[in-house]
């Protein structure tokens, strides 16, 4: 009896962790918009869902990228200057129009990609490290293209921020479809398996003959041709091109998306499901504290506090 | 005579193994003495609880006369008890002198290091080691022996009286082994006690005094190295006595296969610095190929060299008539080579991923369909071979890291199965498993070989490798020393040839 009684309490605990890694995310949500609908005037409103819905569509398609990097065990911590590469792009090459300007953006990310993947599967550079330097590189060339703001003004471009259909933002219908679109991948397809098996682990893939350095390299062109994606559809939106200062610290928003959505950091394991909903869970948290006259300070804290829980269920349960 | 470091009824016990059980064990001044024996026969822990990196459970280790528990590493070594590491552990951008003097360097009246003492200093206690290098030149510019010089001569220097030597001529060049057995000489003279580890018999018979051989976590054997039959010492090691070594085994293997006369595989000349010197071998269909030596003689090495992992400085690989890029582990998977390796938990599996997945691994690209994954064929193929190999789990959605020792190597085996390969490298498939699987695992390879595999079988059990193997290559030191044929398979020609002397074959 007594050795029944010892065994249940942590056996209860570790399935208390499961259940907050797994669906915790979830939860969050939910309680965050009961929580808004008793307590923030309008926010049950459509516009307000379009307005939420709109503003996260960058951060998750970002997510979505990151996601892949940390499942294969790495870090992508390039996404925010893919961005302001992108918009740099976007803004130079507008006068021959927007889908030139737009493939020229996204082989900007898909470049970027393939110096942080070349930099981690061939020379054995760390992710965190490769991926840094790309970050400050990026930038740095985003900001010799176009050194200063410069306002988009390109009716095609006004309407892809601004425009919708049947109701729903064209930001919105993209960042669903490139959602599913990953999903489908890590589910579905070579790619995704491989990545996940040399996400947990990698000597056992490498002698198992799949492609390692092909598959880290595809992870990190996926990942910038996503940030490069999101970076052109947030200057739509802004209806400007800002290299300075767009896509800064994004990468730390999409990495906490995906943490707070219960992938965990050692890799072998991508979440998209729980990386849209970390998305969401972030934008509703900033946009509760700020409707309720919070500084902005405390939206980082209450972000400090939803990323710290997150890795503490994500270690403990990794535990046993 | 004057044991410096004794130790009695020493037990370490870790989940699921007792590494070390009531282990006594003595080091004399001015005394070599080895510790040998196989992977897992405590050796390591020994060392590491010497040396105050483990605590024990039980029993007491007696230093210059007085009982001592180490808290930390630190603490046996400022107590006079210095290890060297295979692996140098020093500061390669540091100069040599720095090196020596790290955390005790000679200052001067301002506190400041004095760098001409120190120099000095260093020149002086490397020369009394008949070593001669410039002090001044950054540690990592010298070669691995000299560098190893320099950790002795800081273990040395630091007043040490016992010196735990871990493997040290690993990586050394024959000459720069006969200057560090000059050293160790001297060490002896001086009244220092040396512990000797390493796998290299005739080193053992050169330079040792004493030994104890360890297997299972016990003191197998203990007493003075001369005069002890070097047969008699790979026995102890093995866990075979010659005397009770039965026509007859407990194996579940059947006996001869009928085999083809052209080799499915040939490997000729493989070479890997300071591991693999010249090694041939080539197995036909339906042929077991055992490849037996101690542990370090390069069994490992051989297997990786011919399944790309371990690129080769020379040395070609031919599968059924066509050569196999060396150095590439798809391009050797491509020929038909599949290995499974001897680390079955860090290379070999990927816990994190179902019996399915694991299964269907390597298989992937030829299960899908312009990348797309098909998910019915893989059904069909995990089905059909977690039947045929008897895999137990709760389902094939189930982790293989939750699975015992034996399934997870039957997943293994099924994920390699799945490519129909032709050659099938084998390295330690049994150990670590429970006897029920070790028996299914055994007939299994059986199946295989009669079904045209060529299977390459590495085991450190001496009577599996015999009932195994329809012919035996042995390794010693990285080269192939006997090959093993017909009524000449057996357990007493394998220990012979371990035992064997220098590169002589007798």
């Amino acid at each position: 009896m007594t050795d029944l009684a010892l065994r249940r309490e942590p056996l209860d605990r570790a399935r208390l962790l499961t259940l907050l890694q797994e669906y915790g995310v979830y939860a969050g949500v939910a309680v965050l918009i009961l929580a808004n609908i008793a307590l923030t005037p309008h926010f049950l409103s459509t516009e307000n869902f379009r307005t939420q819905a709109v503003q996260v569509a960058p951060v998750l398609i970002v997510a979505l990228g990151m996601a892949l990097a940390i499942g294969s065990e790495g870090v992508d911590l390039s996404v925010g200057s893919v961005m302001a590469l992108s918009t740099s792009l976007v803004s130079l090459y507008l006068g021959y129009g927007v889908w030139i300007a737009l493939i020229v953006a996204v082989i900007g990310g898909a470049v970027i990609g393939v110096a942080n993947g070349s930099l981690i599967a061939f020379i054995g550079v760390q992710p965190i490290v490769a991926t840094l330097a790309l970050m400050v590189a990026g930038r740095g060339i985003a900001l010799v293209l176009l050194p200063q703001l410069k306002d988009i003004r390109d009716p095609a471009m006004a309407s892809l921020g601004s425009g919708a259909l049947f109701g729903i933002p064209y930001l919105v219908l993209i960042a669903a479809g490139l959602a599913l679109a990953v999903g489908f991948t890590v589910r579905r397809t070579t790619f995704g398996r491989q990545l996940l098996a040399i996400g947990d682990s990698r000597p056992a893939a490498q002698l198992a003959g799949l492609p390692v350095r092909r598959v880290l390299i595809l992870v990190y062109v996926v990942s910038g041709v996503l940030a490069a994606v999101a970076g052109v559809l947030a200057s739509a939106r802004l209806q400007a091109s800002d290299p300075t200062s767009l896509g800064t610290l994004m990468e730390l928003s999409a990495i906490t998306a995906v943490v707070v959505g219960g992938t965990p950091l050692s890799g072998g394991r991508v979440r998209i499901g729980g990386t849209v909903a970390g998305a969401v869970l972030i934008q509703l948290l900033t946009a509760t504290l700020i409707k309720h006259d919070l500084p902005p300070s405390w939206t980082q804290i209450a972000q400090a506090v939803v990323i710290v829980l997150a890795v503490y269920a994500a270690r403990e349960r990794g535990k046993r | 005579m004057p044991s410096v470091l004794t130790v009695s009824g020493l037990t370490k016990v870790f989940p699921g193994a007792r590494a070390l059980d009531g282990v006594d064990f003595a080091a004399e001044s001015g005394e070599v003495h080895a510790l040998i024996g196989e992977n897992g026969a405590g050796k390591s822990t020994l060392i590491k609880v010497l040396t105050g990196v483990y605590r024990p459970d039980e029993g007491e280790v007696t230093y210059r006369g007085k009982p001592v528990r180490f808290a930390t590493p630190l603490d046996a070594q400022h107590a006079g008890i210095s290890t060297i590491y295979q692996e140098v552990n020093l500061v390669p951008l540091l100069s040599v002198a720095r090196n020596l003097f790290l955390g005790r360097e000679p200052r001067n009246r301002l506190g400041l290091i004095d760098f001409r003492r120190m120099h000095r200093e260093a020149e002086e206690a490397l020369r009394a080691l008949g070593v001669r290098v410039d002090v001044g030149r950054p540690l990592r510019s010298l070669g691995i022996g000299a560098q190893q010089m320099v950790a002795l001569a800081r273990a040395v220097s630091v007043d040490a009286r016992v010196v735990i030597m871990d493997e040290p001529t690993s990586s050394l060049e024959p000459r720069e082994v006969q200057t560090l057995f000059g050293v160790i000489r001297m060490l002896r003279g001086r009244g220092i006690a040396v512990i000797y580890v390493s796998h290299r018999l005739d080193e053992l018979y050169e330079i040792c005094d004493a030994v104890t051989v360890l297997r299972d976590g016990k003191v197998v054997h203990t007493g003075r190295i001369a005069g002890l039959d070097r047969l008699r010492l790979v026995s102890l090691m093995l866990g075979r006595e010659m005397s009770e070594v039965r026509s007859e085994g407990v194996t579940k293997f059947t006996g001869a296969h009928g085999t083809g006369d052209e080799p499915v595989l040939q490997a000729t000349g493989l070479t890997v610095r300071h591991t693999l010197h010249d090694v041939s071998l080539s197995i036909r269909p339906g042929e077991v190929v055992g490849l037996g030596g101690l542990l370090g003689s390069g069994r490992s090495e051989t297997a990786k060299a011919i399944a790309g992992a371990l690129p080769p400085d020379a040395g070609r690989v031919v599968v059924a008539g066509a050569a196999v890029r060396t150095g590439s582990t798809p391009a050797a998977i491509r020929a038909g080579i599949s290995l499974l390796p001897e680390d079955r938990k860090a290379e070999g599996i990927v816990p994190g991923l179902s019996v399915r997945e694991n299964i269907a691994l390597a298989a992937l690209p030829g299960l899908s369909r312009f990348g797309l994954v098909d998910e019915k064929r893989i059904d069909r193929i995990v089905e059909t071979f977690m039947k045929r190999l008897r895999i137990k789990a709760s389902g094939p959605h189930q982790k293989v890291g939750e699975l015992s020792g034996g399934n997870q190597q039957k997943v293994l085996l099924a994920r390699w199965l799945a490519m129909q390969p032709k050659v099938l490298l084998l390295d330690e498939p049994t150990r670590g498993i429970d006897v029920g699987a070790k028996a299914e695992v055994q007939s299994l390879i059986d199946e295989l070989a009669e079904d045209g595999l060529g299977v390459l079988l590495i085991s450190s059990d001496p009577e599996e490798l015999v009932e195994g193997s329809d012919r035996v290559v042995v390794l010693k030191d990285g080269a192939v020393v006997a090959e093993l044929t017909g009524d000449g398979v057996t357990e007493g020609a394998l220990l012979r040839a371990i035992a064997s002397k220098g590169g002589d074959d007798d």
